[in-house]
């Protein structure tokens, strides 16, 4: 029987992907046709969602974008066969959007049904577990330092070694949690694997709780993501209906299994400490270091807190090799990195490409430039902590030093667009607002220098002594870097000055005519 | 949406249903919001108790966290993404036209009972912004048509139900 997909992941649901496959379930019924509807991820290629699939001899054929009102059309011009249409694209392998990048985390994401674990096994998937197992937990943690893997939530921390320190803490229980608060705009490569290939994270913690001798796991997602829990959530309960959860996990003597948990909208609780905190059931405040969670984390005991990209890519290095994996990159940030391309874009989606590619690249030919046609004047990249860069920077590769050392920040990989209307003094107001906003309220620089922020920009927004003022903004910027306890209050800083510092004109308003 | 009218004995079910978890606050007051719509303050110190916290704590977690209110939304709930990538693509003038059009500000329902609006930072639909969720759906490069348009069928949906 002929397959047909229609993405079921957020981005196309919220461009009526629902209504395409009722439109189009009505329509073969009508018809009289014999196809069945496969309802998979999304492949990241936004600006053709819902892209509809068509699976034929010669390969998966899409239309896209796909409106309810195409569906008639679609059929008569027998789609099913993969006939000629205005909409269709062609082998959805060969549009080089998808064809030119390096797919090895997202390999599986939008090809496969979501909750299929056969489909999921089909494509490779469950290998990497099955090699741990064959493996000491010291050669599964050495597999991941060899890999060069970098946690993928902003630091860019070794996984390796935070695994080593876990798995050498002597302990009656470990845990692996999976920081899925993904809540940097701009970023959405969480969203798109916990409802497009849910199961790779499942195996990732598990593979994480083999080597480090945890029993226990636990995914904390947030809160705006409902439809991502509800997927994921299903992903697990089938994952334990089938044996790869629970006790003696394919046919071995370890037991590991996972709880699903929402967030409650709170950015701070992207931050490590604070997301144990909530999983505790406090306030999302702030933990000191040390100790270390690797060494004291949930209730006390070790735990591996990983980024949800992180442990999606493990089982690639198990399964493949660490070295395959390390092969791929530049420097000191090795494998790939999914990008995702936001904002005023006008190919927005996600690439997963080797570290090292250029900014240009990715915004330019990936991104074809801005959706408003305008021309393009910053990019942000990190999420709300991260840096704008200005347009002389795109010759800037994809690497965590080489970012760092123009003071930018890679972040979780997203990249925001901004054409020639931004005014960058108000995204700059915008960042201390938002600091203030959602700072856990531990710290003094971070609680009140925030708020502080606001009211000085405030002023140089309204031209009220702009030298004297913007010298203010410098002096409480360092403060908040070098006074707070965590990257909220430390990084918040990072697109204020380098909004001044590379927007300079936006900072120097006109003096009102007459003040009141 | 949770609609149900406050009742003691349901909020006690609910509460038990979830305290053996480890860490169980954040699912048991989401279990309540789900159920009343928010968190009643009638359910706070039965929460403590089974706890075994203070009231004091208990209110400082749901007052901590955006997600959880205090008191009863309007039969919709629309949260508009203010973040930077829907700002990148005119959010904050689609917010003026939504408070314009609908006569109320964020955190605020109108008179009816018809409408809460909220403002959230970011629902992942970063490329394909503005970005809207209505009740539990995420609508993409939204406008005011656009919203009214899905409004009035969750209207007709709830009339049905």
């Amino acid at each position: 029987m002929t397959r047909i997909f229609v993405p079921i992941d957020s981005t196309a649901l919220s461009l009526d992907a629902e209504e395409v496959a009722e439109a189009l379930a009505q329509g073969l019924q009508r018809k009289g046709a014999q196809a069945e509807i496969v309802r998979n991820g999304s492949r990241g290629l936004f600006w053709l969602e819902p892209l509809v699939e068509v699976e034929t001899p010669a390969g998966r054929v899409g239309y896209g974008p796909v409106t309810p009102a195409d569906v008639p059309g679609l059929l008569a011009a027998n789609f099913l066969e993969g006939g000629e249409h205005p909409l269709r694209l062609g082998l959805v392998e060969e549009i080089p959007y998808l064809k030119r990048q390096q797919r090895l985390t997202f390999a599986r994401c939008g090809i496969v049904d979501p909750l299929s674990l056969s489909d999921y096994e089909a494509h490779g998937g469950y290998r990497g577990l099955a090699k741990a197992l064959t493996l000491e937990p010291a050669a599964i943690v050495e597999a991941v330092t060899v890999s060069g893997l970098r946690g993928r939530g902003g630091a860019g921390f070794p996984t390796g070694i935070k695994w080593k320190t876990v798995l050498g803490a002597a302990s009656d229980q470990k845990y692996i949690v999976c920081n899925a608060d993904e809540g940097d705009s701009g970023t959405f490569a969480d969203r798109l694997l916990l409802e497009g290939d849910p199961f790779v994270l499942i195996e990732g913690m598990t593979i994480a709780g083999v080597a480090v001798g945890a029993t226990q796991g636990f995914v904390y997602i947030r809160s705006e993501y409902p439809h991502s829990f509800r997927t994921f959530k299903q992903a697990v309960q089938i994952a334990r209906d089938e044996g790869k959860l629970g006790r003696r996990i394919l046919g071995s003597p370890h037991d590991f299994d996972i709880e699903v948990r929402l967030g409650a909208g709170a950015y701070i609780c992207g931050e490590e400490t604070s997301l144990l905190e909530s999983l505790e059931g406090k306030r999302g405040v702030i933990r000191f270091k040390p100790p270390l969670p690797a060494l004291q984390g949930l209730f006390g005991k070790p735990t591996v807190v990983n980024n949800l990209i992180t442990l999606a890519t493990v089982p690639f290095i198990l399964s493949e090799g660490a070295e395959t994996y390390r092969d791929f990159g530049m420097g000191r940030s090795r494998g790939t990195l999914p990008v995702q391309l936001a904002g005023n874009v006008k190919y927005g989606g996600l690439v997963e490409l080797a570290f090292g590619v250029t900014l240009d690249t990715l915004i330019n030919d990936f991104g074809g430039g801005t959706r408003s046609g305008r021309p393009l004047r910053a990019v942000q990249i990190g999420g709300p902590l991260g840096a704008y860069l200005p347009v002389s920077l795109l010759g800037l590769p994809m690497d965590y030093e080489a970012l760092a050392a123009k003071r930018g920040m890679l972040g979780h990989g997203g990249m925001v667009l901004f054409d020639d209307s931004v005014d960058m003094a108000r995204q700059a107001r915008f960042a201390m607002e938002f600091c203030a906003l959602e700072s856990c309220g531990k710290c003094t620089p971070c609680r009140i220098g925030s708020t502080r922020g606001v009211e000085v920009l405030d002023r140089i927004i309204a031209g009220r002594d702009p030298d004297k003022q913007t010298a203010l903004l410098r002096d409480l910027c360092e403060v908040m870097t070098d006074g707070s306890l965590c990257a909220l209050g430390g990084l918040t800083p990072l697109p204020v000055l380098s909004a001044l510092e590379h927007f300079p004109e936006d900072f120097k308003r006109p003096v009102p005519a007459a003040a009141e | 949406m949770g609609v149900m009218p406050w009742s003691a004995a349901r909020a006690a079910e609910l509460i038990e249903q979830y305290r053996s978890q480890a860490g169980p606050c954040l699912p048991i007051l989401h279990a309540l919001q789900e159920e009343f719509g928010h968190v009643p303050s009638e359910a706070v110190p039965m929460v403590a108790e089974a706890l075994n916290l203070s009231r004091a704590e208990v209110h400082g977690v749901v007052s901590f966290y955006h997600e959880f209110r205090r008191t009863p939304p309007g039969r919709h709930v629309l949260k508009l993404c203010r973040a930077e990538a829907c700002q990148s693509v005119g959010t904050d003038r689609l917010a003026a036209e939504v408070k314009a059009h609908f006569g109320i500000g964020f955190h605020e329902t109108t008179a009816d009972g018809k409408l809460t609006l909220e403002p959230v930072f970011c629902l992942g639909n970063c490329a394909c912004g503005p970005a809207a969720m209505l009740d539990d759906r995420v609508l993409g490069r939204v406008d005011l048509k656009k919203i009214e348009q899905h409004l009035a069928r969750h209207v007709a949906e709830e009339r049905k139900a």
